[in-house]
């Protein structure tokens, strides 16, 4: 208990103390809010999203052999 | 799958892999250095060393704060704009991934924070090894990022099952295949010194802004000589694993060392070309197989076939290789078919013809032979720019290390010390020649001889990967304008030493 508490309060100054880190850390932030919360919401949508294992097998199976169909 | 797909999903992810690409070599090389210079002040006990350490942190965090996460960008992209090829190597990417997520994220995030928060908090021993382990966390990192790209360049240690249209690995063996490639090896030695190399030009060229404007000038001396020692060692781990990597590459993807060359027509004595008709007899041979007399494959060459391989066979045309990869694409189908309806027997068969044709699968996807020879002119001259600078930069830590040696007073050598300066956005030039050389260099596939780019990519509308491509453009390009404004102001500061 007293370990978590020094490496709580070891965080907690070193967060207080910073300067420069303040800065960096909304950058941080930010990022990541426009990684996670828009980009990866709106814009990366996994193409084969809800199919089962089974699904996908087929659909890449029928991805790759296309090539056939102009044989 | 319409050209114009493919050209965009590619444009998409090289920008985002040559984004992220800007701040994983300062890291890494920037790592080292701290670890260096905060060596000197736990050895010698010297506050002095302290503060120089801290200054070199703070370039590292700001560095760091930008960088970190851009890559996750990337696996986003290859779920959504390159799913067949995601699919395909699920098992491969996903253990090393994993692995690095894991390492970065336990060992980067938990020492990160002594490495900062814990001056005077800590003994200088458990500091000193926290950066360490930082930079060693980081580095650790691009191995495994390394791992999952040599693959694709060399794809060894798994088996692909047709039952599950997924290339596997069977064993741990089959892992420590992945994990340990001689292309892995060389990939991560070659990109780890290269950081190295750009965390060097990086401190020299600040140390040389400040010299010029006679600002901290003993930081700057002490900082400068450390970055060019660093970097002389780098420019040689460089040149050496640049090496094994012109040996690796002559092996396993040939038509990529050819086009490093404009080499269309091979020979027993290929010349290395510098430039225009300025080459040197016979040096491309050395330098791709270490022998006097050895047979390099030029661009036709590789198109025709009929030459003979280290292994004694003979080469297979770009049209038999074509011819058996339909083949192979049409026994999977045939297969796959065969198991459903429950043939057992024809599916057995039609399993061996496809393990049979295995090694050309990718081939079966090429419609014209040409399309092989990735773009030459890129490739030839993206060459030629890394080499050259990273001459240069070995010059300028020699000559800066010899003086240094001597007592010579730098500030009097300001066209020196301008020159090393302007080998900053240089050594990111450099860099990113590099990345080119591997990566357009073995176009067209995204999986060598097994995946071209074409069926790699995922069915998409163009428009919507266009939007996401200056979405990102835009966002990318306020990111590092925000890191240099925070950059440019750290180092106008200084780092304000007492002298």
């Amino acid at each position: 208990m007293h370990f978590l508490n020094s490496v709580f309060r070891f965080y907690l100054d070193g967060f207080r103390q910073m300067t420069l880190g303040r800065t960096l850390w909304v950058l941080i932030l930010l990022k990541l809010f426009i990684i996670f919360a828009i980009l990866r919401l709106f814009f990366f949508r996994p193409a084969m999203h809800g199919m089962t294992d089974g699904q996908k097998q087929e659909h890449v199976a029928g991805q790759l052999t296309k090539p056939l169909k102009n044989l | 799958m319409d050209v114009t797909l493919i050209d965009w999903s590619r444009a998409q992810f090289a920008l985002t892999a040559m984004y992220h690409w800007l701040f994983v070599p300062l890291t890494l090389g920037l790592g080292v250095i701290m670890g260096i210079m905060e060596t000197i002040y736990v050895v010698r006990g010297e506050d002095y060393w302290r503060r120089v350490t801290q200054f070199w942190m703070k370039v590292f965090g700001v560095n760091f704060a930008v960088g970190v996460a851009t890559g996750l960008i990337l696996e986003f992209e290859f779920g959504t704009n390159w799913s067949n090829y995601s699919w395909l190597v699920g098992d491969i990417f996903g253990a090393p991934l994993a692995i690095e997520g894991i390492v970065a994220f336990f060992m980067e995030s938990t020492f990160i924070a002594v490495m900062y928060f814990g001056w005077n908090k800590v003994s200088r021993g458990f500091h000193l090894a926290s950066t360490w382990l930082t930079t060693l966390g980081a580095t650790l990192s691009a191995w495994w990022i390394l791992v999952a790209n040599a693959w694709m360049q060399y794809p060894v240690g798994t088996t692909f099952n047709p039952d599950t249209v997924r290339n596997e690995m069977a064993s741990i063996g089959s892992f420590l295949q992945v994990a340990f490639s001689p292309m892995a090896v060389v990939k991560f030695c070659h990109t780890v010194s290269a950081g190295w190399l750009t965390g060097a030009v990086v401190v020299v060229g600040i140390s040389a802004w400040y010299l010029l404007r006679h600002r901290e000038e003993r930081f700057a001396r002490s900082s400068m000589l450390v970055g060019s020692i660093v970097g002389l060692v780098a420019c040689g781990m460089v040149m050496l694993t640049g090496d094994s990597s012109g040996i690796m590459v002559g092996k396993a993807q040939p038509m990529k060392l050819a086009a490093f060359e404009g080499l269309y027509e091979g020979s027993e004595q290929a010349p290395f070309t510098i430039v225009g008709d300025i080459k040197i007899p016979g040096m491309l041979t050395v330098l791709a197989t270490h022998k006097l007399h050895a047979f390099v494959p030029g661009i036709n060459d590789i198109l025709e076939g009929g030459y003979m391989l280290p292994d004694s066979t003979i080469a297979l045309s770009a049209e038999e290789k074509m011819s058996r990869g339909a083949e192979a694409l049409s026994t999977l189908r045939y297969y796959r078919h065969s198991r459903a309806a429950g043939r057992t027997q024809e599916a057995v068969v039609m399993k061996d013809e496809l393990l049979k044709n295995l090694p050309y699968f990718g081939y079966g996807h090429i419609k014209d032979k040409q399309d092989l020879v990735p773009p030459v002119p890129i490739v030839f001259w993206a060459f030629r720019v890394m080499v050259g600078l990273g001459a240069l930069f070995c010059l300028i830590f020699f000559l800066l290390i010899v003086m240094q040696w001597k007592k010579v007073p730098l500030t009097r050598w300001p066209l020196l010390l301008h020159t090393a300066f302007w080998c900053i956005p240089l050594v990111y030039v450099c860099s990113q020649a590099g990345w080119v050389c591997a990566e357009v260099g073995r176009q067209p596939w995204a999986i060598q001889d097994l995946l071209p780019v074409t069926a790699a990519a995922s069915s998409l509308q163009t428009t919507s990967v266009r939007i996401t491509f200056f979405i990102f453009l835009a966002i990318f390009t306020l990111l590092l304008i925000a890191e240099l404004r925070i950059l440019f102001r750290v180092v106008k500061k200084g780092p304000a030493i007492e002298e």
